[in-house]
């Protein structure tokens, strides 16, 4: 039988060329008839595919970075190879301007830093500085200061819930979320007249006091609210897709959570159990009876079992807030701190001069420092301030949560893919006024 | 028609006759132009700080900008008509937003929201910009920190009215300004310094001194 | 896959024996009792690492020589009895008197025997700011000691990467959480404004426009040595980096 060689070019399943960019020759043995005989495998029938990273820049402009932050990443194909984030696009220079106000000039700047969480801001503000002042406020406040605390927790996990949803692709969610926070605003807006940015608290006590009805309408607040929880809940939940975009996600263990200084939610969901509230108390959290979520795997879908499990347990908490709530002065019986009443500061003058004095050199601390933490929706948050016997504290720092939350991001989203950045940034749930501050 | 005074980089201000009348058909396609603009103006949130949750708050269902025909957020400036600046602007973005600004096809306006936005707020520090009108031009101011929605709707129907009244023949509306190629600045510096300059007295109540 | 059940926590992790958490009250100025670590800290390390103990609205504060404040940080965190497993903050004061040094101070809490100390190493203005980096020992420190850098010009020894974070890399006015540095920088408003609008003059923010070279200025060191010579005709190229 005569058979006959000669090359064929062979088409490969892949591109069908060799490493100079020519059609690859393989030698080819057929009979007359044009059968097959044998065929040579080429020496690299596949060729190798090369690629490079790609570096991609997300930010500081972008809907899903929440706030102005730039992620750089080095990408291979679709999978992070490194991320190497960017901030200070909001830097606002608060604790610079700290040191040029008296202490309660300081507290509309604490409602700018986290802005989702106002309330817990102010009060942690007045808990540092009362402690730098040596007193302590009154039953009535301290109740009030929980309900505030509890309610900003609210708030800041529902703006996480409904953006994080709206980064995974559901946009339902959001429009329940704010709606609540809508009912919430009313009642912050009874209560101190402004929606967001509070400014509740003052050193010694509060800003003002509850209006008459006001707790009827948190009464049904949280008689509707759980209704909306369970809505989102069996909204997102069990829900295929978000279960499969969130699971396995941006997974730290406990001893990855503590080296890298997680706190809150984060730190929680990751199986780290320390919630400020329990472990280092204030405000008598150790007399409310309430659980704290903690989750095992620290991946995406533990930190929105345990935020949304933490809105639960926030309602918990108001409900016996507001059973125990006592009568009483908001404001501590301090002269060096509260002003006078104002009939008196208008009709006597001892008072008139105490009020004169207490708003323009404001209220004076002996020297000494301290830093009192509180649980905040992002997590552990605390004022540290120095006094030097002035009115304006020589140092004012702000321990930001969010801050330490995120340096961890590059860890978190290595080997992930691009999509998968977007989600996982999402549940550090940052907020870049706290971050830059 | 009238004059119509542009101030052109290095502070001189020169001003345009617009000499053609305006004709029947002109007034009508201006009114239907307008109307189309105004009607869909489609904002592009250059959110960074607290006035973005208002933002987001009126864009949700109890305050709804859908019916201003601006639910449609264009998170690309190359598609977007409202560059809505809400929240403080630090130094370290400001080239950010002069990007995205200079990226937006015309025509195009601009809404400073909040206090921040507009002046600076309560930021008067090393490394807040004062106010986004030093960095870009501004159509509409929103005062309030943050504002209310109920505001910020009042300064969107004021930018609304502000599109009804263009007018197609005025080609100095849509051109773009072009920052002094050195300093990449849009007005003068003396503007600068003047606009930043801390307001009346509220400085010296603190009795800083600063 | 279906979606795991969790089980919610009622109490924190601390050990056992730990004293009970309670909500401070009649917090005394000064005196009251010490941490015990600070006490176990100077047998430890002797009287020239542990410069003083004070007590201050019952936080204890151990202040420690500049140099040997890694070593402190790790003895706190690796001894059974310390356990300092949690860095809470690392930043630093400046007093208003010229003359005072200037603090670093590290806040350190140890979960399991819910505890909390603070760390305060001084350093005298003359001499250059430096003090050791904890980073190897707590990752947190990273970018909380970047920031210290950033706003006061404090060096840390064994930062993998210390560079500006908050403000801009090349911002030239200062460290502006110093004294010195007024309230409204240096420079005159059109100069920041200037001076910031050139820091990254043909920056591009959207994936079609980002080309490697422009970020390529900008990232550590390591990455851009993975990353090769850069793009070609990139500025790495024309600098004849390797």
């Amino acid at each position: 039988m005569a058979t006959t060689k000669r090359t064929v070019e062979v088409a490969l399943s892949t591109n069908g060329l060799d490493r100079d960019g020519r059609p690859q020759r393989v030698p080819l043995v057929t009979d007359a008839g044009g059968n097959v005989l044998t065929m040579e495998a080429p020496a690299a029938l596949e060729p190798e595919l090369e690629g490079e990273h790609m570096l991609i820049n997300i930010g500081p402009q972008h809907p899903a970075t929440h706030g102005v932050l730039r992620l750089v990443l080095e990408l291979d194909g679709e999978t992070v190879v490194r991320c190497v984030p960017h901030i200070g696009y909001l830097h606002s220079g608060f604790e610079k301007m700290g040191e040029y106000r008296q202490y309660n000039q300081i507290i509309p700047w604490t409602d700018r830093e986290d802005y989702l969480n106002s309330p817990g801001n102010n009060v942690a503000f007045a808990l540092g500085a009362e402690r730098l002042f040596g007193v302590e406020c009154t039953e009535r406040a301290k109740v009030l200061r929980v309900i505030a605390m509890e309610l900003s927790r609210i708030m800041s996990h529902l703006v996480w819930m409904g953006t994080t949803a709206v980064d995974i692709g559901a946009f339902t969610p959001f429009l329940w979320t704010f709606q609540e926070r809508e009912n919430i605003y009313n009642l912050l807006e009874g209560w101190v007249g402004a929606r967001l940015t509070t400014s509740m608290t003052r050193v010694g006590g509060m800003a003002a006091d509850l209006p008459d009805g006001w707790t009827d309408g948190l009464r049904k607040f949280l008689r509707g609210f759980p209704a909306t929880l369970e809505e989102s809940d069996r909204m997102l939940t069990k829900n295929g897709i978000w279960v499969g975009r969130t699971v396995g996600l941006g997974a730290m263990n406990a001893e990855e959570a503590l080296h890298y200084g997680l706190s809150g939610p984060m730190a929680r969901a990751s199986g780290v159990a320390y919630d400020v509230r329990k472990d280092f108390p204030y405000l008598d959290y150790e007399t409310y009876d309430f659980d704290v979520p903690v989750g095992t795997n620290g991946d995406v879908y533990d930190r929105y079992l345990v935020r949304l499990e933490e809105m639960r347990e926030s309602v918990r908490i108001l409900e016996q807030a507001l059973a125990r709530l006592p009568e009483g002065p908001i404001n501590v019986d301090d002269p060096r701190l509260v002003l006078p009443p104002k009939h008196k500061a208008q009709s006597e003058m001892e008072s008139m001069i105490h009020h004169f004095k207490l708003v323009m050199e404001g209220p004076r601390p002996p020297v000494g420092e301290c830093y009192v933490p509180v649980e905040s929706s992002k997590g552990e948050k605390g004022y540290y301030f120095v006094s030097d016997g002035t009115a304006k504290p020589v140092r004012w720092r702000i321990r930001p949560p969010a801050f330490v939350n995120l340096s961890a991001i590059p860890k978190m989203v290595e080997g992930h893919l691009l999509s998968d950045v977007i989600v996982i940034n999402a549940s550090i749930d940052i907020v870049m006024g706290e971050i830059d501050r | 028609m009238g004059l119509i005074a542009r101030p052109e980089p290095g502070g001189v201000v020169r001003g345009e006759a617009d000499v053609s009348p305006d004709s029947w058909v002109t007034t009508r396609l201006d009114f239907l132009v307008n109307w189309a603009r105004a009607n869909s103006l489609w904002p592009m949130p250059f959110g960074t700080a607290c006035c973005a949750i208002e933002f987001m708050a009126t864009a949700a269902s109890r305050y709804d900008l859908a019916r201003f025909g601006m639910e449609r957020l264009s998170y690309s400036p190359r598609q977007a008509d409202v560059l809505l600046c809400a929240g403080r602007v630090p130094y370290k973005l400001a080239p950010v937003i002069r990007r995205i600004y200079q990226q937006m096809p015309q025509p195009k306006w601009v809404i400073a929201m909040g206090a921040c936005a507009s002046t600076g707020g309560m930021f008067d520090n090393y490394s807040m910009v004062q106010g986004i009108d030093t960095i870009i031009p501004v159509d509409v101011y929103v005062p309030g920190c943050p504002p209310r929605p109920e505001g910020l709707m009042y300064g969107i129907l004021m930018l609304q009215e502000k599109v009804k009244q263009e007018r197609l023949r005025d080609r100095a509306l849509r051109r773009e300004m072009e920052p002094d190629p050195e300093s990449q600045l849009y007005i003068p510096a003396s503007a600068i310094n003047e606009l930043s300059e801390p307001f009346g007295n509220s400085v010296h109540q603190t009795r800083s001194g600063l | 896959m279906p979606p795991r059940a969790f089980q919610p926590y009622a109490a924190g992790s601390a050990v056992a024996d730990a004293e009970a958490p309670r909500t401070p009250v009649n917090v005394p100025h000064r005196g009251g009792p010490a941490n015990p670590s600070a006490a176990a800290l100077r047998a430890a390390f002797g009287e020239d690492v542990v410069r003083r103990v004070d007590v201050v609205w019952g936080e204890t504060t151990v202040y420690v020589e500049a140099s040997r404040a890694a070593d402190v940080v790790r003895w706190l965190k690796e001894d059974a009895g310390q356990r300092y497993d949690y860095l809470v903050d690392v930043t630093a004061v400046e007093y208003r008197e010229p003359e005072r040094p200037i603090e670093v101070v590290w806040h350190l809490r140890s979960l399991p025997f819910r505890r909390f100390l603070r760390l305060k190493a001084e350093l005298d203005k003359a001499a250059p700011l430096e003090v050791p980096s904890v980073v190897a020992l707590h990752r947190s420190a990273d970018w909380l000691e970047r920031e210290v850098y950033d706003m006061f010009g404090v060096r840390f020894e064994g930062h993998p990467d210390l560079r500006r974070i908050l403000m801009w890399e090349t911002y030239r006015e200062g460290h502006p959480l110093r004294k010195d540095f007024p309230l409204r920088g240096r420079f005159s408003r059109a100069e920041q404004l200037r001076q910031a609008l050139r820091t990254e003059p043909e920056a591009h923010y959207s994936m079609e426009e980002i080309t490697v070279a422009e970020a390529f200025a900008h990232l550590p060191a390591d990455m851009r040595a993975r990353l090769g010579a850069g793009p070609k005709g990139g500025p790495a190229e024309q600098a004849g980096v390797e």
